[in-house]
């Protein structure tokens, strides 16, 4: 499978973004602005975050971002800041907003349908008894009499009528 | 004239897969053995002339013949051979040459297939048939790859130098084979459906197909991961790319069939369900062909590079899986469910893991559509990494508290106590894991810890149920050797398929939590440190490669005591066609961590020339990789268990539920 559309010229970017000259003098701020390039999508390049491109935009983008990291910004005005400037599509973490209501609740609404089904079938229908009939018994006491090894329990998979009568 | 010999052949095909679905519906209906014998013939007929174009396209590729357009385009007399090879389902074209390929393949696998029973096999491969005509159809009309140039050019484009690489050129056979290996699935619960009959038999019967498909899309998916994480020299191996998503999808809802088939084979419960995972499996293959070829995904504003095939393979997409859920609508409110089982059962657990992957799979589904969603809306948004990451984490999480428990219960009524007694020292070892890690390393990562945790519980948890199946310590060695050997191979590939789930997990809590990263502009002789490691470089020299210019760095690597841990050779290619520079990774595998080196471009440092190094420290990285290994050689020792190779027709169906009054 081809990906190369995605990642072209990927091949020449190597990440500018760790080059020492760029980085913040205070190491938390360089690493809350690292976290931030990796949610931030490089506008021109097809699906690569402003952390990964070499593109000028995305040297842009990481100069922008630290400037607002050293002036003092939290991340979430960064983020606020830069959804308003290029739209939502620039965040890779799409903001819990109604619009995407559906696309974070979707998963756990999926998961807890499921849950909650399988919780009331097991309500409704209590699983029936398993006790066998006299003449099963004597059957199992048969099938286990010989040895109580290996042969025994696959003969007894083999007489699976018995228990899912 | 190859070339047309070629295309003739593509059209035969074409043709022998229309005579296949005729033949072999009309066969079926009218209880004829010998029209569904020709119907079988006929899929023997296509694979062979489908095999035939494959043959000469590639034969086209070998000789570097212009005139082909497809080859002109994606190939190159100054390539390697493996490359000129590989070049064959490079392209767009090739690609769904090498899909019809698998397809008529797997077409002539069912036909052979001799444990199928007389109705159901001449329905599958009547439906076997109806894809191909859908796709070949495709191919021929829209997308022929053996089309001629009228000007032959002298020399071609070549392949992107991204692609080649040995484990790209094999990535697609394995990927294609995986996601076209779904199409006998979707074929079967087609047929079953017709048939009015889906039970724990044909559970049985459609069971080594899934298993051998998601085996190989396993496979596919890990060396596609492989090579983006030492291609792409960006130190990571899963991007959340919509590409990547594509294959995941297909390879979730296989997962999740493999396990509700067993509830279906050993209890005749969920039939319904997992002949819906049959339909949807297939249907996610196909669509992650659509989202991947059309180009819908690269470009998010325009509707595809080629905006007809787009189109067309949507309608292909539309047509096979809108007539299988259509079929599923009419046919599977019919089946009727009678099984029961308690709460605490193994069935339960496995409708646990059903459920979590449904959602999982809702996940990415959603995920990879929503920027199409919000644009149809006028809108627009994007997702991420960070999203999938923190919604499918939890989920999983749940999965994977209930995974070791799930083979430790009995079915239908588990003991609840017996499976905590047996699992509480797996529980205890990975806590003291998750503890230990989080005392041990620095910086702190919480959610790594409990990555890790989870990692010890699953291989724990597999052990144990191992342990218990052999009743090592509770019988003579000679007894367990003796277990060892005459037990089902099925149980022993989900073992593996645990224990190689629980190995990724480690793996990936590792390599996300504790990745080391430095960058630093080096002359020669310079040195930068890398956690415990020490990079010096050593030099940087010219080496020419077979269709490219390298340099390539010597950068000696050593541990904190000084010792040499391994020589680095990254490099830099200058192609010739093209004239594209791409970097080469270089990996030294040293204990389970691997030292990641890239060399970047050059730049002057006053009179010396310098070079910007960029290195990681991916710890236990390859337990990434061979942890999806090892789930996929579960996947096929579990294929070589006997059981489903003897006649399993002969078996008596457990309580199977019918479709009421079908006929």
């Amino acid at each position: 499978m081809t990906r190369w559309p995605v990642i072209l010229g990927a091949a020449l970017c190597l990440a500018a973004v760790a080059d020492p000259a760029d980085r913040l003098a205070n190491p938390a701020q360089e690493a809350q602005a690292r976290s931030l390039f990796r949610e931030t999508r490089c506008l021109v390049c097809q699906g690569e975050s402003i952390d990964d491109s070499d593109s000028p935009l995305a040297a842009d983008l990481r100069r922008v971002i630290r400037q607002h990291i050293a002036s003092g910004a939290s991340q979430g005005q960064v983020r606020a800041f830069l959804a308003a400037r290029y739209g939502d599509f620039v965040l890779f973490r799409p903001r819990m907003t109604w619009t995407n209501a559906l696309l974070w609740t979707g998963p756990f609404l999926v998961a807890l349908t499921g849950l909650g089904l399988l919780i009331f079938r097991g309500r409704r229908r209590p699983a029936p008894t398993t006790d066998l009939s006299p003449e099963e018994e004597a059957r199992l006491e048969v099938l286990r009499a010989p040895t109580d090894t290996l042969t025994t329990e696959l003969s007894f998979k083999n007489a699976s009528g018995l228990t899912e009568r | 004239m190859i070339a047309e010999f070629g295309s003739f052949a593509l059209v035969l095909a074409f043709c022998a897969s229309f005579a296949q679905a005729a033949l072999s519906f009309a066969g079926r209906a009218r209880r004829d053995a010998t029209l569904t014998g020709a119907g079988d013939g006929a899929a023997l007929a296509a694979f062979a002339a489908i095999a035939i174009g494959f043959a000469v396209l590639i034969w086209a590729f070998v000789t570097s013949d212009f005139s082909v357009v497809n080859v002109a385009q994606n190939s190159h007399t100054e390539k390697p051979l493996i490359y000129k090879i590989a070049g064959a389902w490079g392209s767009h074209e090739g690609s769904i040459l090498l899909w019809c390929f698998m397809l008529t393949a797997y077409g002539a696998a069912v036909a052979l297939a001799r444990a199928l029973p007389w109705g159901l096999k001449a329905l599958a491969v009547g439906v076997q048939g109806s894809l191909g005509v859908l796709f070949i159809g495709y191919m021929i009309f829209a997308s022929n790859p053996l089309l001629r140039n009228i000007v032959p050019p002298v020399e071609g484009h070549s392949l992107n130098p991204l692609l080649q690489d040995p484990a790209l050129a094999a990535h697609p056979p394995f990927l294609y084979a995986g996601y076209v290996g779904m199409s006998v699935v979707f074929s079967l619960a087609l047929a079953a459906l017709i048939e009015g009959r889906v039970d724990a038999a044909w559970a049985r019967w459609v069971r080594p197909w899934a298993l051998a498909a998601w085996s190989l899309l396993t496979v596919g998916i890990t060396l596609g991961s492989f090579w983006a994480y030492y291609e792409l020299g960006w130190g990571g191996w899963w991007f959340w790319d919509p590409v990547e998503n594509a294959s995941l999808m297909p390879w979730l809802m296989a997962t999740a069939l493999l396990h509700s088939a067993v509830v279906t084979e050993k209890r005749g419960a969920l039939a319904a369900w997992t002949a819906f995972l049959a339909i949807g499996a297939f249907t996610l293959s196909m669509l992650g062909a659509f989202l991947v070829r059309s180009g819908v995904l690269t470009s998010v504003h325009a509707f595809a590079v080629d905006p007809r095939r787009g189109i067309l393979l949507l309608a292909v997409l539309g047509v096979a899986s809108g007539s299988g859920f259509a079929l599923y609508a009419w046919r599977a409110p019919r089946l009727k469910d009678t099984q029961t089982f308690a709460p605490i059962s193994r069935e339960s657990a496995l409708v646990v893991n059903n459920i979590i992957l449904a959602a999982v799979t809702t996940t990415v589904l959603v995920g990879t559509l929503w920027p199409l969603v919000l644009e149809a809306f006028g809108r627009q948004g994007g997702v991420g990494a960070p999203y999938y990451n923190t919604v499918v984490g939890p989920l999983m999480a749940i999965a994977f508290v209930v995974l070791p428990a799930g083979p430790l219960l009995a079915w239908k009524r588990g003991d609840a106590k017996g499976a905590y007694q047996r699992l509480i020292w797996a529980a205890g070892l990975a806590a003291a894991a998750g503890v230990l890690t989080y005392a041990l390393t620095d910086p702190k990562h919480a959610m790594a810890c409990v990555g890790v945790a989870f990692g010890v519980w699953l291989v724990a948890g597999a052990l144990e149920e191992a342990a218990g199946r052999l009743r090592l310590a509770r019988a003579p060695i000679a007894e367990s050797a003796r277990r060892f050997v005459a037990l089902p191979r099925g149980a022993w590939g989900m073992t593996l398929a645990h224990l190689g789930l629980g190995l990724f997990m480690m793996g990936a809590a590792f390599e996300t939590g504790w990745r080391l990263e430095t960058a630093a502009v080096l002359t020669q002789g310079g040195a930068t440190d890398l956690g415990a490691y020490h990079l010096r470089l050593d030099g940087v020299t010219v080496a020419p490669g077979p269709n490219y210019d390298a340099e390539q760095a010597t950068i000696t690597v050593t541990d904190r005591a000084g010792r040499l841990a391994c020589l680095a050779r990254p490099a830099r290619r200058t192609y010739d066609v093209g004239g594209e520079t791409i970097s080469r990774v270089a990996l030294c595998l040293h204990r389970l961590d691997d030292i990641y080196v890239v060399i970047g471009e050059r730049r002057s440092a006053g009179p010396r020339s310098a070079w910007l190094v960029r290195a990681f420290v991916n710890p236990w990285i390859r337990l990434v990789f061979l942890g999806p290994l090892l789930m996929a050689l579960g996947g096929a020792i579990s294929l070589s268990d006997r059981r489903l190779r003897i006649a399993a027709g002969r078996r008596r169906p457990v309580a199977a539920p019918r479709l009421a009054a079908a006929e």
